[in-house]
């Protein structure tokens, strides 16, 4: 155990987690939104967040910038990206709804139903992106599909540059521009639940989904909405991991899915606030951990990390709540 | 009631009539018949019979050894009985079920090769000779008991929550064995894996006369003779108090629990029962092919197990094989879908899911239980 390294680098190692923690929150957010609503774990949300990462790759390769851009192109590349990988992954989400779970909830299918569901669902993304697709266009898209099954670099659109210091701590600007953007997703997210019309509809069916229908809910509606909205969540994420790792492939999601499924749980499934909190929390517990430990302990540190918390405490740090909690 | 649920039930009962045929034979034709299906399943790697050979998988060109994909369809029917307990009659959805056949695997790797680090130790610490280790009888027993108190030692923490979360740490927990099996270079030689692991024979060896690398027709014989052995104690246990808890729990845990049913108690077995199958099928694998490194082991096969039996139909035994059978052999028949089966396999979970969740040979009292739920969703439309 390296505790000298964890503590000489105390600071450095905080903002770090901080930045890895703030994409988990963001796809935290997908599986808490339908979470709080359906009670239904949608495991295929990993792979909504993979179609994202596509999807900026794909703008990044396509349209045509020469070596590093300028701060403006790189803002016009981000906003694209952020628009086709939102379009790309909220679309993913409502198809999966469409297709593959209003059937099942049409027959009252119990929830080992939907998990497998979502587990087949998963795997046909997965494939897609991995075999068919490469398949079908490798040689249209080499960027994206010449290596199948490969890590795909991302091209650089905003050059590393440290930004400031603050003690021993150096910040840069790639750190600042995660943590901040997910912060007003968030934000946004937060207030659209809570204080606009549509938002009280998902809180409403969140708590009693019959007295909501009494009310005027449109239930199917809402239901659509909440995987919307989780979808672009996980396209965000997809655009700020862009930038962060720099990479994809058609795993991406796997692993990445499991540590945002541990964010949500950590802070309180159907919370949202929770998703946040938990996401930064175990970004953090885990360069703590990999700078304990060694970095290729990292991925079980997360898993251990949802062990622990689950038997202690199931209901997460928050409690869980979209609306209130339910029994 | 929706069109799927029209079309389903027509079929269940051709199913069943069979089924009832078969249960109203004599008793001496029952015996009669089974007689001769085992004597088919020993003759299958043979297999010679015109219009028949048509199924080999080495009948196409560049195909691969018939026997070698017997033998990894009877390996993969016992790691469907086993998960079958856990998923079908017990209803505990395990996601890491490969972490069980990995530990089974390295448990008779890490005892019985020569090269591996265990042994290694034994050696030094006893004084041994440099070609002494753990004989294969004995390995199968430690690899069987690792994967049961392993398999105990998941189920203690996790069994008391709820379903889902119980698939995500059971997911955790098959990435955690293939990384602890790839990172603990001490135990498990990392990546490097562990060759040399012994057979019924003893270690790999131009000697061997029945188990050897070249012929797997001998090791097919030996997985398939675990495979019945195996079918007819869960079968046992199935009709057993045993069997009729986990169903009780299975169907409604509550009302289990008040009629004095131990839900953690029945839902530990299961899970101990289940793991001690997938070690089994995990050390007949490294046995067979003597040697195994962490990448065998990636979560891909969990995924694959579970689709075998939600395929084949939850909770029969004859389904589960049938999933199990269908998933080994046909990418290995029908060579032009093979980089697409995994995708198809995703297909499959998902079509069966949605238009017949009791599978392709259905467990009666499973499809009657979804029966029922369908029903009072259309009673109750409101409710999610």
């Amino acid at each position: 155990m390296n505790f000298d390294a964890l503590i000489s680098e105390f600071g450095q190692h905080t903002v770090d987690g901080l930045s890895k923690g703030a994409i988990y929150a963001l796809v935290a957010l997908g599986y808490t939104l339908v979470y709080g609503v359906l009670r239904l774990i949608n495991f295929a949300h990993s792979e909504v967040f993979m179609v994202g990462t596509f999807a900026v790759l794909f703008v990044w390769t396509q349209v045509p910038f020469e070596g590093i851009p300028s701060p403006g192109q790189a803002v016009v590349l981000l906003l694209l990206a952020l628009v086709a990988a939102t379009l790309a992954s909220g679309g993913t989400a409502l198809a999966i709804e469409r297709i593959a779970y209003r059937p099942l909830r049409k027959k009252n299918a119990p929830p080992l139903i939907f998990l497998i569901t979502a587990i087949g669902v998963s795997l046909i993304l997965v494939e897609i992106f991995g075999q068919l697709l490469p398949d079908l266009l490798g040689r249209a898209l080499p960027e994206l599909f010449g290596r199948p099954r490969q890590l795909v670099g991302m091209p650089t659109i905003i050059e590393q540059k440290d930004l400031f210091t603050i003690g021993h701590v150096t910040v840069n600007n790639i750190q600042v521009i995660v943590v901040v953007s997910a912060l007003v997703m968030m934000a946004l997210l937060d207030w659209f639940i809570n204080k606009t019309r549509y938002g009280r509809g998902v809180r409403a069916v969140a708590q009693n989904p019959e007295t909501a229908a009494l009310m005027g809910v449109n239930q199917e509606r809402v239901i659509m909405l909440i995987f919307v909205l989780g979808g672009v969540m996980a396209g965000a994420a997809a655009v700020l991991w862009g930038i962060r790792a720099g990479f994809t492939l058609n795993s991406v999601g796997f692993v990445l899915g499991l540590k945002a499924f541990t964010a949500a749980v950590l802070g309180g499934i159907g919370n949202l606030r929770g998703a946040l909190l938990g996401g930064l929390f175990l970004g953090l517990v885990e360069v703590y951990g990999a700078t304990l430990f060694s970095t290729q302990w990292e991925d079980v540190i997360a898993f251990v990390v949802l062990i622990v918390v689950l038997m202690f405490r199931p209901t997460g740090l928050l409690g869980e709540s979209l609306g209130r909690a339910r029994a | 009631m929706s069109q799927s649920v029209d079309t389903s039930v027509p079929r269940i009962g051709r199913l069943d009539a069979v089924r009832d045929r078969w249960q109203n034979l004599p008793k001496w034709q029952k015996s009669l018949g089974a007689v001769a299906g085992i004597a088919f399943l020993y003759y299958l790697p043979l297999l010679g019979i015109p219009g028949l050979t048509w199924f080999r998988t080495d009948s196409i060109e560049g195909g691969s050894s018939w026997a070698g994909t017997l033998f990894t369809c009877a390996i993969y029917v016992l790691v469907a009985i086993g998960l079958n307990v856990v998923i079908g009659l017990a209803g505990l959805l395990d996601l890491g079920y490969i972490g069980f056949f990995a530990i089974g695997a390295y448990g008779v790797g890490l005892f019985g090769s020569v090269n591996s680090p265990v042994v290694k130790l034994i050696q030094e610490r006893f004084d041994l000779p440099a070609t002494w280790a753990v004989g294969w009888v004995l390995c199968a027993f430690i690899a069987v008991l690792l994967t049961m108190i392993s398999g105990v030692i998941l189920g203690w923490p996790t069994l008391r929550l709820r379903g889902d979360y119980l698939a995500i740490v059971t997911l955790g927990f098959g990435e955690i064995i293939r990384i602890v099996a790839r990172n603990m270079v001490g135990v498990t030689n990392g990546p490097v894996g562990i060759s040399a692991i012994p057979g019924p024979e003893g270690p790999p060896s131009s000697d061997n006369n029945i188990f050897g690398l070249v012929d797997v027709k001998p090791w097919y014989w030996l997985a398939i003779t675990f495979v019945l052995v195996m079918v007819f104690a869960v079968r046992r246990l199935e009709h057993s108090r045993v069997g009729r808890a986990w169903l009780a729990v299975r169907e409604d845990e509550d009302a289990a629990a008040v009629m004095g049913v131990n839900p953690f108690k029945f839902k530990l077995w299961a899970f101990a029962i289940g793991a001690a199958l997938g070690g089994l099928s995990g050390m007949l694998f490294a046995s067979r092919y003597a040697f195994i490194d962490p990448t065998q082991f990636n979560a891909n096969l969990s995924i694959l197990f579970v689709a075998m039996v939600v395929v084949g139909g939850s909770g029969n035994m004859a389904g589960v094989a049938l999933g199990a059978v269908l998933l080994g052999y046909l990418p290995e028949r029908f060579r032009e879908i093979a980089d697409y089966r995994w995708l198809a396999f995703g297909v499959a979970m998902v079509l069966v899911m949605i238009l017949r969740p009791q599978g392709l040979i259905p467990s009666r009292r499973r499809a009657r239980e979804l029966k029922d739920r369908a029903a009072e969703a259309e009673e109750a439309p409101a409710h999610v």
